[in-house]
């Protein structure tokens, strides 16, 4: 307590002798005259400057002219003899960064200090005239540089390093002639300039991998004494040892033991840089990792916050690919839990929620209870968000996790956190079935009191969607009616929606639901009401209970395909008259790409063996398609590749294509971009070669009309092909389309255009794209599960491969499958692997792959090749695969 | 690759600051970047030891002496004890050149040496030097003409009056 009350009253003394109370800007301007004095006061001077900084250090700014003068008169100082006052010239010119005309001006002083008997002004003129400097100066001063930099003064030398360092991003040529004095620097006695001239040296070399590569080799030998340089040393050996592992299939990784001696290193900066570094290594062993972990798992008990927080990060990032590595540390972790720190406590955390095994939820779950009420609302997100994924991993646990959920659910909180809870228990319910009861319910008793808006709707939505399909439907009505009448407009309105959902959807609850929907045709909102009569009318309110029939519940639970930029233009073009607003007549282009697949991507749930659900990236994929009256007979839309890129970087018009896979149909799509701004493009299509794909027709084509400058668009063309059948193929692309100019400054296009073409490069339609990429969470009992009634197993001769490990991969791009219970990563130097491989074949036949490679002396790979699925042919069709 | 070095006082105020990357490019970005982490390092307790906290993919370590607030920010990647080490040096260097008092007046009093010191850690974002009496020596020798009483002690000297007063301080 006493120190707050002395604080209070520091604060009221200094208010009263700061030195810069009540100043202001023309004034100190003014004072600057001093400096133009015959008889220079220098310590008048230095506290002119010194205001001068305050101002600019306060955010004040000068004009052009203010800066100007203040230089010139600044110029002057340099007469003066006192050292303290030339330190505050020397920073003054640094902040006003001159024009290079007046730079000129002082050039001559600087570089007369630079050669001065006095080692402060020489450090500090080689740091000021370098940062101020261009280049044709610097070719100039270069000479004296190079001295410096092998100075006897350790400043001088690191001064002219550390400008080495800034000029080499401006000037890279005239640096790059230093080496021979950077590389004796490197030999210096003194510490810092020892991490100067190592960071200098290796960003000179920086492109020649060798030259680094060498570099690291001579270094990690002889003695570097700094800390600082050592973490340095670190870093570019784990940068070599990246960049060499492909290449190495020898024995042991190389550096490793250098690494594991920095370990034990007496500074405690170099050993969590080397644990880092080797906990970073890609492809890292366990046995590898153990030291790391052990030397991580001492700091955790450090009674330094910084050092604590420095290892906890560490293994939570190690949780990430080895949470088996981890578990050693977590009787650590878990006292980490009630760490004053925060950020610390929240790691922890997270961490434990990633090594944690089943058995272990229900105790941890308690500690962490306790955790949540005392830490702020980022902090919570990111344990809600390990939470979620925690039950992902343990389906088995949702229901102490999913009360977890719902228990913060209640408590306070802000908005984002409660979204990530929402959210978190939206995708346990999809995922997991069995949550999905008592999922919904909680999300019922959280509208019962939620603040906000959005939520209540998001949920609301969610709920029309899901409440109906549960065992007793009725149960939510209570809910949902509730909010018609406590809630403000926007939730009543959407509440309306649900109910009609609801009484589409159940006929048994029809009659009730037509009473509450007549109620809402009361509602002070006019949204509301025109919803209710709405619904009314489509679901039939005039009292007859009869089946809902297809068109309605489309309405209702359809997604509007069109573009909302399109129908809010084609909405306000619409003039009132006789003839109503047709919804068809809005343009279904999309107009830029809604790019959704990259988050898709991310999100994409792993290891869950539910069956094969759609993934975002399909559904947003599958709407674009069904909204193209062409291909909307096609039917299920089966898988979607990747973007397959078909130009070059930086190229006139940039062009990818997505290979969309249906049953009997392949469409190809083609998303356009235009990089000229002085070009419209119209009537783009893209004329495809199949000669080389014998089984591919083509039936369609979708030209674009137009393509302005950085607008992305697509093109599709349709094939057709044997149902159900992988035919492969090669096809060749060329991009045909009317180029008018544009002027850039109207941005109006000309009105005759020229014929053009534009030659693409060519793709392929490979077996892989008829392979969804599905995850199973316990291979063994999926395998089991398949049995062998479908089982096919062989054997092949791979030949001479580079390493076992790229063998491995090039079959599993080959089959384009998902590798399981990180399957895919081939030990270092093992002479014998076994990958798992789950997916799901076109036509919906679920597959699993065991495939067994053994290596010999020579590197001639052999593989055994065990699948089982749901359908003999299909078992056979991966073998061919292979044999192919 | 160091961010920026702050120096605020208890309520977020600048004392003085200086920034090293094009992060926060505005005037106003930097203050809300001072303001908000002042704000949430309000309550933790960083005088006996240094504290660390992750700020919008940053690491920011901070110390707090009397009414002074040092900070010094890093990237993601980098390594957390450097960081440490160059706060620990500037905090030293500050305490050694206020002789061991260490508040928000005598900072602004002193604040061309502060700024001396500022600019003798970090260079354009390259560590220049970690010791908090290398700093402080190197500061105060520029000082040398102004009579200041620091010329007529050594920095060993000077070092035990700064601790001497800080375990007063921390008496009361």
């Amino acid at each position: 307590m006493s120190q707050y009350v002395k604080k209070d009253d520091d604060r009221d003394e200094e208010a009263e002798y700061s030195p810069f109370s009540g100043i202001e800007k023309g004034a100190v301007l003014q004072e600057a005259r001093v400096f133009n004095d015959p008889q220079l006061d220098s310590r008048r001077c230095s506290q002119v400057i010194t205001k001068l900084l305050y101002l600019l250090n306060q955010g004040d700014t000068f004009t052009k002219t203010e800066a100007t003068e203040v230089f010139f008169s600044v110029t002057k100082l340099f007469q003066a003899k006192d050292i303290g006052l030339r330190r505050m010239v020397y920073l003054i010119i640094k902040e006003l960064s001159p024009s290079a005309d007046e730079v000129i001006i002082v050039t001559s002083s600087l570089m007369k200090d630079m050669n001065s008997k006095t080692d402060v002004y020489r450090a500090n003129a080689i740091r000021v005239l370098c940062r101020i400097t261009d280049g044709t100066l610097l070719t100039q001063i270069e000479r004296y540089l190079k001295q410096a930099i092998v100075d006897k003064n350790h400043v001088v030398a690191s001064a002219a390093l550390v400008s080495g360092i800034h000029l080499l991003q401006t000037n890279p040529e005239i640096v790059k002639r230093w080496s021979n004095e950077v590389q004796e620097a490197v030999q210096s006695r003194a510490a810092l300039v020892q991490f100067h001239a190592l960071a200098l040296l290796q960003q000179i070399r920086q492109n020649d991998r060798l030259a680094v590569s060498k570099l690291v080799t001579s270094l990690t030998k002889g003695s570097v004494r700094s800390p600082l340089a050592q973490c340095l040393l670190i870093r570019y050996t784990s940068q070599v040892i990246r960049e060499s592992s492909m290449n190495n299939q020898t024995g042991d990784r190389p550096f490793y033991d250098y690494l594991e001696g920095c370990l034990r290193h007496k500074s405690e900066m170099v050993i969590f840089e080397a644990a880092r570094a080797i906990t970073e290594l890609s492809g890292v062993t366990s046995r590898e990792l153990t030291p790391a972990i052990t030397v991580l798992q001492l700091f955790l008990s450090s009674s330094k916050p910084v050092l604590r927080f420095a290892a906890v990060r560490t293994l939570n990032k190690v949780a990430m690919t080895h949470p088996m590595a981890v578990t050693t540390c977590n009787i650590d972790m878990e006292s980490l839990i009630s760490d004053q720190n925060r950020s610390i406590a929240t790691l922890a955390i997270t961490t434990l929620l990633k090594t944690g095994n089943e058995s272990g939820v229900d105790r941890l779950m308690k500690q962490i209870t306790n955790f949540m009420s005392d830490i702020a609302d980022e902090f919570k997100i990111v344990v809600v968000d390990a939470i979620r994924s925690l039950c992902l991993k343990f389906p088995l646990k949702f229901r102490t996790l999913m009360g977890f959920l719902s228990n913060i659910l209640r408590e306070e909180g802000g908005f984002e956190y409660k979204k990530a809870i929402v959210d978190s228990i939206v995708t346990i319910i999809r995922e997991i079935p069995d949550a999905k009861e008592s999922g919904l319910l909680h999300l019922c008793e959280f509208i019962e009191d939620c603040e906000f808006t959005y939520l209540s709707t998001q949920i609301l939505h969610f709920l029309g969607i899901e409440g109906p399909k549960t065992s007793d439907p009725s149960k939510y009505i209570r809910y949902i009616y509730n909010r018609v009448i406590l809630e403000n407009a926007t939730v009543r309105a959407s509440a309306v929606s649900t109910l009609a959902k609801f009484g589409a959807m159940v006929d048994s609850l029809k009659p009730r639901i037509f009473v509450l929907l007549r109620r809402c045709l009361y509602d002070n909102d006019d949204e509301v009401r025109d919803r209710a009569t709405l619904y009314l009318n489509t679901i039939g309110g005039d009292g007859s209970v009869f089946e809902t029939n297809k068109d309605v519940k489309e309405f209702l639970f359809g997604s509007l395909d069109i573009p909302l930029a399109n129908l809010e233009t084609s909405l306000k073009n619409y003039e009132p008259s006789e003839e109503p607003f047709d919804i068809r007549s809005v343009s279904r282009e999309v107009k830029s790409q809604p790019f959704a697949e990259k988050k898709a991507a991310a999100k994409k749930p792993t290891g869950l063996g539910a069956p094969p659900a759609p993934t975002s990236a399909v559904d947003t994929y599958d709407k674009l398609l069904l909204s193209i009256p062409e291909f909307s007979t096609f039917g299920q839309l089966f898988k979607s590749s990747a973007p397959v890129e078909l130009t070059e970087a930086e190229t006139e018009y940039a062009v990818n294509v997505v290979k969309h896979i249906f049953d009997r149909h392949v469409v190809f799509q083609y998303n356009c971009t235009n990089t000229i701004p002085e070009q419209l493009l119209e009537d783009v299509t893209i004329v495809v070669d199949a000669s080389e794909a014998e089984e591919f027709e083509e039936v369609a084509t979708k030209p674009l009309k137009s393509l302005p400058y950085d607008t992305p668009g697509q093109t599709f063309v349709a094939f057709e092909k044997p149902e159900g059948v992988p035919a492969v193929g090669k096809f060749s692309n060329m991009l045909r389309f009317i180029v008018k100019e544009v002027d850039p400054s109207t941005g109006e296009a000309e009105e005759d255009g020229v014929e053009d073409e534009y030659q693409l490069e060519e793709f392929e339609v490979v077996a892989a794209d008829y392979m969804l990429k599905v995850g199973v969470s316990n291979f063994r009992n999926a395998w089991e599960s398949l049995g062998p009634d479908f089982e096919r197993v062989d054997e092949y001769g791979l030949g001479p491969r580079e390493s076992l490990k790229e063998a491995v991969s090039t079959v599993i791009n080959l089959l384009g499958m998902q590798p399981c219970e990180g399957t895919e990563v081939v030990a270092a130097n093992s002479r014998s692997h076994t990958c798992l491989l789950s997916g799901v074949y076109i036509g919906n036949v679920k597959v699993l792959v065991r495939l067994s490679f053994g290596v010999d002396s020579a590197k001639e790979v052999a593989m055994k090749l065990a699948v089982r699925s749901e359908d003999d042919a299909v078992s056979d069709a991966i073998h061919e695969l292979v044999a192919n | 690759m160091v961010k920026n070095v702050l120096l605020l006082d208890s309520e977020g105020r600048r004392v003085a600051v200086k920034y090293y990357t094009d992060e926060w490019p505005t005037y106003s970005a930097k203050l809300a970047f001072e303001r908000s982490i002042s704000c949430k390092t309000q309550k933790t307790n960083a005088r006996t030891e240094a504290e660390i906290v992750m700020f919008d993919d940053n690491v920011v370590v901070y110390k707090f002496i009397q009414d002074l607030h040092f900070f010094v920010t890093g990237g993601d990647c980098e390594n957390e004890l450097a960081l440490a080490t160059v706060l620990q040096g500037f905090s030293d260097a500050v305490t050694l050149l206020l002789r061991g008092n260490v508040d928000h007046g005598e900072a602004l009093e002193n604040l061309d040496a502060i700024f001396l010191c500022l600019d003798e850690i970090v260079d354009a974002g390259m560590i220049l030097e970690t010791v908090g009496n290398m700093i402080a020596g190197k500061v105060a020798t520029h000082n040398l003409d102004d009579g200041a009483p620091l010329s007529e002690q050594t920095i060993t000297q000077a070092l035990a009056t700064a601790r001497e007063h800080l375990t007063r301080s921390l008496l009361r």
